[in-house]
């Protein structure tokens, strides 16, 4: 039997690749250059401020709760490859627990966001109160938003779309991995986020 | 009938060639390598949580802009290729992915670098408009 799409399995001759990884790492570097776009953005503020008028992250950022925060993304990572590992080794309930693991880490990813971002308009501060404000909202924002993404795409392959183990299990494995490749991407993109927003 | 048995990424590339009764049971070496893949994750993920509590304990050192600046990415860049490298199979992936990534890298480094070199002298420079800070910009 044969699926309607080729190369989702098999490899293709010209690329030595299937066509679903080729085409995710492309998708990823597109999304290199929208976040590459944001940072830039943030450089160009932060040096054009006048002297002394940046703030520290710390007078209005919590460093413990993004440093949970990062320690939740990086368990959500290694939960996600260790979900896929699952597959390959054809265990589909380990498969079940890490995946579930994983999508139960976004949503700790998540509710911290929220905290944090009601904290912050508790105390009046919105992103149009200074520049500060206006692309810690906009980077973390589209970061959350990248998160609940791969959240829904994993949560589908996590419950309604595991019926595929079943019929298709090389083709699950592959789009396992490929939804990990994003979600990984999601971890890295706030690896830089971090330290950049929250420390410097 | 599966086509392929399971693998790993990199054996995806040079194994076109199916060995006839090897099925798709998921259990001998392929399991094997996958064992040894799910060590290396366990490091890394150990290394991670590490080079993440080293990240936050740079910030208290108390180094000017430069230096914190410098040492804060250089952890980021270390942490991000450990993500990379291990959990996203980059270390073992094929070349076209590697051309896709530099080419990324390339075009990256021209959106950081373009706006600052060539508008970075006209930054600050309009000091009528009120700092980052400033209340006043607020227009209700």
């Amino acid at each position: 039997m044969t699926t309607a799409i080729p190369y989702t399995v098999e490899v293709r001759p010209d690329t030595g690749l299937n066509n679903v990884k080729l085409g995710i790492w492309l998708f990823l570097a597109s999304e290199v250059m929208l976040f590459g776009a944001l940072f830039a953005s943030y450089i160009l503020l932060r040096v054009g401020a006048p002297p002394g008028t940046w703030p520290q992250g710390t007078e209005y950022l919590s460093v413990p709760l993004a440093t949970l925060n990062t320690a939740v993304l990086i368990s959500s990572s290694v939960t996600m490859v260790m979900a896929w590992a699952s597959c390959i080794r054809r265990d589909f309930g380990k498969y079940r627990l890490y995946m579930g693991a994983t999508v139960g880490f976004g949503f700790v990813f998540l509710i911290i966001k929220y905290i944090e971002y009601t904290s912050k308009f508790e105390h009046g501060w919105f992103p149009e109160t200074n520049t500060f404000l206006a692309i810690y909202f906009t980077m973390t924002g589209l970061h959350a938003l990248h998160v609940i993404g791969g959240m829904a795409v994993n949560a589908y392959f996590w419950l309604p779309g595991a019926k595929m183990w079943k019929t298709a299990p090389e083709q699950f494995t592959n789009r396992v991995e490929t939804a990990g490749l994003f979600w990984h991407f999601v971890d890295l993109v706030w690896i830089f986020l971090f330290p950049v927003l929250y420390l410097l | 009938m599966t086509a392929e048995s399971a693998r790993v990424p990199h054996e995806e590339v040079a194994r076109h060639e199916r060995a006839p009764g090897h099925g798709d049971h998921g259990l001998g070496g392929h399991d094997i390598d996958v064992d040894k893949h799910v060590k290396t994750y366990i490091v890394v993920f150990v290394s991670l949580l590490v080079l993440t509590l080293v990240t936050v304990g740079i910030s208290y050192l108390d180094l000017s802009t430069g230096p914190a600046v410098a040492l804060a990415l250089l952890v980021a860049t270390v942490k991000g290729s450990l993500v990379a490298c291990y959990f996203m199979h980059l270390i073992s992936e094929r070349k076209l992915i590697y051309a896709v990534l530099t080419l990324t890298v390339l075009f990256f480094f021209f959106c950081l670098l373009g706006p600052w070199l060539t508008e970075g002298n006209q930054v600050g420079s309009h000091q009528n408009v009120p700092g980052p800070t400033g209340h006043e910009a607020a227009t209700h």
